[in-house]
């Protein structure tokens, strides 16, 4: 459905997308991921042909981006990050207004828009202000605005960042009936638990996909072994652990320690260095790795966690992204 | 008719209705600005306050004290003692304009001889100066000549001599607001059209809703013609607000076509709106394009001969005017409604706006580009 073949934008002085090779079919809800700056949001622009390739070739539908753009835009809704509907209209002016502008007749869409303001909870907020609906109400108002011409890829650029979470889940069922309806959805998310959902992920850092498959075969293949632990120290069990063999890296949540290691039989010699160490530590356990440790391993890997850091000093490089 | 442009047009004007202040703005505004500038920035003097040392105290000079006040230029506010008296109500301005008869006036003439009599100026605002001057010594020639007709006993209009008569076309009466008028209506126009065009579309990139239209099918051409067309409306809606207030207020006669006039105006609006679009591409907020706007437009306005005549500037100024479109709008409102002639008196202008309004709006769309780089 999506064919992105060795895509690269640079902007000034920086390449938000190196190099981008990725075929997403149809029916897929794909999910993009990565710290910020890694360059989604420029990969769903260019999708979108709101911004053009440097190098490389996208198409849609077998539609090249670059060649004829007013035919992706018929097949395509994007849905940027930032709120991007008129505050100073109403929900239903806004909805008139992104069908008209796609020139979608009347007659049918009566019956279109009543659909979408029932799916999207909207309906007795219609004649209400953009602006005065809260941030999960935009959102939907904006879902629903970009599936005003029925379009049969749906691009979301962080669309749940910052709602409440019962709103995120309203989201997510809104997503799941679009999908059902054979729409190919793209998603960029900060949230794990959402990636899960998608049937496959993407993720991406500092411009390049470094890993793509679907949420199961990530976990499977993490190469680790994730262990739990409770201690009433978890911090000072967690320095003692840090530097040691096997040990590939150590997280705390409370009382609860995360680490993921190289092999099971390593948790022997740890529980022997916590007890040397007069640390009590209880209850360890191999648990199944969730889609985070598998990215954190990713991220950390041939001395990535350093460019991290880097990447957070210099905070979020917000330039490229906008 | 294209749908898209439509809706685009019907959203804009949603926009402009749903804010009340800059509502507020395009319709009072104009109204302020004529009301102000056309009895604010008036030249005409009149009763300018003026101070008298009588040193003589007599018939005659009571007859000549009478005659500059008759004039309706000068109102007599004090009689002083002294010169230095006179000297500090100029200096802390009570009086723009001193008269100083010596003692010995009446005498004077009595003999046959001349009297002198002194006038002071402030000089300090050259416009008022400039016309006090004039009529201090207009108001004082005439006197003379009656004094002169008395001792000779005869009318000296019958004797053969050059007799001058002024007369002043298009406004008799001199009055600055005819002046005003036409001029305040040039510059509204391109206030509202040239800041609120380029406003309306930094807008949709300082709120982020520039990403949303990109993908759709919107051309960048409808988007710039639906986003200014509303002003277009609003625009010369204001021209007939200010042309109404000012015959109702000002009494400016209309003497020439209102049509010819909003035709003419159209195509000065093209040099407004291009600039408008021209300043939206290089603005990324709207504090910036307001900023522009004013930076453009307020050398513009002295430049076009709003305030002061043109024919008064340094070459170099007029020279740079050519550039200035209002400078020929303004030649055509002040034909059209003050001298009330038609299209074949103002050929210049309006071929020089026929040129640079294409021009600049042709050049300003090329840059305008619906897109997010």
């Amino acid at each position: 459905m999506i064919s992105i073949d060795h895509l690269t934008k640079q902007f000034d002085t920086t390449v938000a997308v190196k190099n981008l090779s990725l075929d997403i079919q149809p029916g897929e809800v794909f999910g993009l991921i990565g710290p910020d700056g890694a360059g989604k949001t420029t990969t769903l622009r260019v999708i979108s042909t709101a911004m053009n390739p440097t190098t490389g070739r996208v198409s849609v539908s077998g539609i090249d981006t670059g060649r004829d753009p007013e035919a992706v835009k018929q097949i395509i809704g994007y849905m940027p990050q930032r709120f991007a509907l008129y505050p100073d209209l109403t929900v239903i002016e806004n909805l008139n207004f992104f069908a008209d502008v796609f020139g979608s007749p009347r007659a049918q869409r009566a019956e279109l828009t009543e659909r979408l303001l029932r799916f999207a909870h909207l309906t007795e907020f219609q004649a209400r202000l953009a602006r005065n609906l809260s941030g999960g109400m935009q959102k939907k108002l904006a879902l629903a605005a970009t599936l005003m011409h029925r379009p049969r890829v749906l691009l979301l650029d962080e669309p749940t960042t910052g709602v409440d979470p019962v709103s995120r889940r309203e989201f997510w069922d809104l997503l799941t009936e679009i999908h059902l309806e054979g729409v190919t959805i793209v998603i960029t998310t900060p949230y794990l638990d959402e990636a899960e959902r998608c049937t496959r992920v993407g993720l991406m850092y500092r411009g390049e996909l470094i890993a793509c498959d679907t949420p199961g075969k990530l976990r499977a293949e993490i190469g680790a072994v994730v262990l739990e632990a409770q201690s009433a120290q978890a911090l000072a069990a967690r320095r003692a652990m840090e530097a040691s063999e096997g040990v590939l890296t150590v997280s705390t949540h409370g009382d609860l320690l995360r680490l993921l290691v190289d092999r099971a039989e390593r948790q022997a010699a740890l529980e022997a260095a916590w007890r040397a160490a007069g640390i009590d530590v209880q209850n360890v356990r191999v648990v199944k790795p969730r889609l985070e440790d598998a990215f954190v391993l990713l991220l950390t890997d041939d001395g990535r966690r350093r460019t991290e850091k880097e990447n957070s000093v210099i905070g979020r490089p917000s330039s490229v992204e906008k | 008719m294209n749908s898209r442009l439509l809706s685009i047009i019907r959203k804009e004007f949603i926009h402009i209705l749903r804010d009340p202040r800059t509502l507020a703005i395009m319709f009072v505004i104009p109204i302020i600005q004529l009301v102000l500038l056309g009895y604010a920035a008036t030249t005409d003097i009149r009763r300018l306050n003026t101070a008298v040392l009588d040193g003589d105290r007599t018939m005659q000079s009571r007859q000549l004290i009478e005659a500059y006040r008759a004039s309706d230029y000068f109102a007599i506010r004090n009689y002083v003692q002294s010169e230095d008296d006179l000297a500090q109500l100029l200096d802390n301005g009570q009086v723009r304009a001193g008269i100083i008869i010596p003692a010995g006036y009446a005498d004077h003439l009595a003999r046959g001889e001349t009297a002198q009599v002194a006038f002071l100026i402030d000089g300090s605002d050259p416009s008022v100066a400039t016309t006090a001057f004039a009529a201090s010594q207009s108001v004082g020639q005439a006197f003379g000549i009656q004094i002169l007709q008395r001792r000779l006993g005869v009318d000296v209009t019958q004797l053969g001599t050059v007799d001058i008569r002024p007369r002043v076309w298009y406004n008799p009466e001199l009055r600055s607001s005819n002046y005003m008028v036409p001029a305040v209506m040039g510059m509204i126009l391109q206030f509202l059209t040239q800041l609120f065009t380029a406003l309306a579309i930094v807008r949709e990139r300082e709120q982020g809703t520039i990403e949303q239209l990109v993908v759709t099918p919107i051309k960048s051409w409808e988007l710039v013609v639906g986003k200014v067309v509303p002003y277009i409306g609003i625009a010369f809606f204001d021209l007939l607000e200010v042309l109404f207030i000012g015959v109702l207020l000002f009494d400016v006669p209309i003497r020439g076509s209102i049509l010819l006039l909003l035709a003419l105006s159209l195509l000065f609006l093209l040099t407004t709106l291009g600039t408008g679009l021209f300043i939206s591409s290089l603005a990324h907020t709207q504090q910036e394009a307001m900023f522009l706007s004013f930076l453009t437009m307020l050398p513009g306005i002295f430049l076009a001969g709003f305030f002061f005549p043109l024919e008064a500037m340094p070459g170099v100024l007029q020279a740079l005017s050519y550039l200035v479109p209002l400078r020929y709008m303004l030649i055509i409102m002040r034909s059209i409604i003050l001298k009330g002639v038609g299209l074949p008196a103002f050929t210049e202008p309006v071929i020089a706006l026929a040129i640079l309004g294409p021009l600049i709006f042709l050049a300003a769309s090329m840059r305008f580009r619906k897109s997010l780089e």
